[in-house]
């Protein structure tokens, strides 16, 4: 018997577009996940806090305000800081082709840009996060 | 006449359609609006039987103003060509302004960055990474002077995407003008100014909703006596729409909140034709071209009828919805941007066709970025080519009198009344929002809208059919990380140069205000001026009113 995969949904910044995450949250939960999705305006910080605490199997972070270059790598910074490196990161939102690698570099496992079916995104968490 | 048709219609429909309807089914067994209004194969005068002309469309310029709130409208003039655009500087969004300008571009649109938007200076902790980067960063009446360095503000309007912080905005653009020698009675544009949208729908609240209507009905109350051709308001359903609402949806709740400011304002003792013809509106206008063209006019009627019936309005201007119009940003596609110039087209002349005051027109490279200078051009180009070219200008209200979009306008009135009547018995605006029901009903149509695409029961041209392989876009508009070390540096030497104790005192005076009942636009316009900051300014309105945070 497998227990659900739990998924931490963070908006860093300042940014306040949740339409995205919004219908990601409910996609993952009709998928059979346990999602957890913070609200906007959260900081890196509290939002590697929360997936540490939550002990989540996975973050998914969005942003549209061209921010993501800022925040993205500081929460990966942050969980590695506190010894979680081990929980991936995912990221999507209005996000450049020719910000991804930079983003990779930072640890920021993948990036999902517009037009992502939620199939995909499911699909992507389904293979990355295998649970024992 | 009527019978004839009907009886027509009966025979048509058992011969000539029924034959071709036997050999090939439709693409679809029932074709809907995305306010799931079914839409009929053929529409005849038989669908509009019930309409009354003189009642229900009356003539341009008149209650219930239908047909446009202008009785010549775009033969008399174009509406505004308006792109919204700011990003980085004041001092580089000023050239793009002057760029726009040159180009024809009729009125300046700015758009602030996060952190000026939600009351942080570009020194905040929560800046961040955010400065410059989805418009431009004002921290002090000084950036707001090289915005608008060389624009001459009497003759050019400005709208301001500007909410929780509009009045601090407002009172720089007033400050600024006086600087020009301009005075602020002849000053023209708008400030969005509209919160309830944001806890709705943008995200760009601050305060608790009583202290943010409080501070909405200063405004109102202190520029129908100073700057009386300020549009006050800018009842946006644009950002409804884009979270996932529908066409109904984007009305309705719209109207809704039209309803709680003028409630409010009648409220804090101002009488509704004092204020109600500087209220505005903004809208959306999405992909389905006749159901754009219903709900605009659909808007005017109901709002016209909500402010004569309901709030007992006398003046017919007070009845008028004037709206400025944005192309749909979600309809814009990260693959093959180059349809979004067509889509972009279609949407505008829906807009058109609809009688919108004024417009923007979204840019192909905007689900990337902000746009660059080149798509900016195409964009702008879009609608001089339907002002100059198109000749859909030269006729009012072009469409009125089409079978199928005067049935539309009507249900798409019908529907959005009932979701008034919803939220009335609720107990408003305010109240639906706090008990997230508007929240819901927008996320719902935006599931609903995404599971459409994903089982292609609607298709995006180029995203979930007819994709190519493509290289990624170039020459995309980048913010450098370099800006926000600018402005800090720039707001850092204001902070030195300015006189401390002024500053100290103009803002203790603000919180006393604030504390009170007197109107707030006077010690802010005070602040602003001794160059107290947008952050420290919205700072000390924080201490008195708190925050507000979502449930």
């Amino acid at each position: 018997m497998s227990r659900k995969i739990r998924v931490l949904l963070a908006k860093p910044g300042l940014d306040g577009h949740d339409r995205g995450v919004k219908i990601i949250a409910r996609a993952l939960r009709d998928a059979g996940m346990e999602v957890i999705y913070t609200g906007i305006r959260q900081t890196p910080e509290q939002i590697a806090n929360a997936a540490i605490q939550e002990g989540v199997d996975i973050v998914g972070l969005s942003c549209l305000s061209g921010a993501h270059n800022h925040l993205f790598p500081r929460v990966t910074q942050i969980l590695k800081e506190k010894g979680a490196e081990d929980i991936p990161v995912i990221g999507g939102g209005i996000i450049p082709g020719e910000d991804i690698s930079e983003l990779e570099k930072f640890g920021i496992r993948v990036i999902f840009q517009p037009g992502t079916s939620t199939e995909d995104i499911i699909k992507y968490i389904h293979e990355t996060v295998r649970l024992s | 006449m009527g019978n004839n048709v009907r009886e027509e219609q009966e025979r048509w429909e058992k011969t000539t359609l029924n034959k071709v309807l036997t050999k090939a089914k439709e693409r679809e067994p029932v074709f809907k609006t995305t306010s799931q209004i079914e839409m009929e194969r053929l529409y005849t005068s038989r669908n509009t039987d019930d309409i009354d002309y003189c009642r229900d469309l009356g003539f341009p310029g008149e209650y219930p103003f239908t047909r446009g709130v202008q009785p010549t409208m775009y033969r008399g003039r174009f509406w505004t060509m308006r792109q919204y655009a700011g990003f980085a500087t004041a001092e580089e969004t000023n050239k793009r302004y002057k760029y726009l300008l040159d180009h024809g571009q009729t009125g300046l649109s700015v758009a602030f960055d996060l952190p000026t938007q939600i009351g942080y200076d570009s020194d905040h902790p929560l800046a961040e990474g955010e400065v410059g980067k989805v418009g431009v960063a004002i921290d002090t009446l000084k950036d707001m002077e090289i915005l608008f360095d060389g624009i001459p503000m009497d003759k050019v309007s400005t709208s301001m995407t500007i909410n929780s912080t509009a009045v601090i905005l407002l009172a720089m653009y007033i400050a600024v003008a006086e600087k020009q020698g301009v005075k602020a009675e002849v000053l023209q544009g708008t400030i969005q100014n509209d919160i309830l949208k944001e806890y709705a729908a943008r995200g760009t609240y601050i305060f608790p909703p009583f202290p943010s209507m409080r501070i909405i009905t200063d405004i109102f109350a202190y520029c129908k006596d100073h700057i009386p051709r300020w549009n006050t308001i800018s009842i946006s359903g644009y950002h409804i729409r884009e979270a996932g609402s529908s066409a109904v949806q984007e009305l309705a709740f719209t109207l809704a909140d039209g309803i709680a400011y003028v409630e409010a304002a009648v409220q804090a003792g101002l009488d509704v034709d004092s204020f109600a013809s500087r209220l505005s509106f903004f809208f959306n206008s999405h992909n389905n071209f006749l159901e754009e063209i219903a709900k605009f006019r659909a808007a005017r009627k109901l709002w016209a009828k909500i402010m004569k019936e309901r709030f007992k309005a006398k003046r017919d201007e007070s009845c008028m919805l004037r709206f400025h119009t944005q192309t749909a940003g979600c309809t814009l596609t990260a693959q093959q941007p180059d349809n979004n110039v067509v889509r972009v087209a279609f949407q505008a002349l829906a807009a058109v066709l609809g009688g919108t005051q004024s417009l923007h027109t979204n840019s192909r490279d905007e689900a990337f970025a902000l746009p660059s200078e080149d798509s900016v051009m195409i964009a702008l180009r879009t609608q001089q080519i339907i002002a100059y070219e198109s000749g859909v200008a030269d006729v009012v209200d072009l469409l009125g009198g089409s079978y199928a979009l005067e049935v539309l306008t009507n249900e798409i009135e019908e529907k959005a009344m009932k979701y008034i009547e919803k939220i009335d018995s609720m107990g408003g605006a305010i109240k639906a929002i706090e008990a997230g029901y508007i929240q819901q009903e927008i996320g719902d149509s935006a599931y609903q809208y995404q599971k459409e695409i994903e089982t292609k029961k609607r298709i995006i041209v180029g995203v979930n059919q007819f994709q190519v392989e493509e290289e990624p876009l170039q020459n995309i508009l980048r913010i450098s990380p370099e800006v926000e070390k600018y402005q800090r540096g720039k707001l850092s030497r204001i902070k030195k140069e300015r006189d401390q104790g002024k500053v100290k005192d103009v803002l203790a005076v603000l919180k006393k205000i604030a504390e009170g009942t007197e109107n707030m636009l006077p010690p802010i316009l005070e602040a602003v001026k001794s160059y107290a900051s947008l952050g420290e300014i919205s700072g000390a309105l924080r201490e008195v009113f708190g925050e507000y945070k979502e449930s």
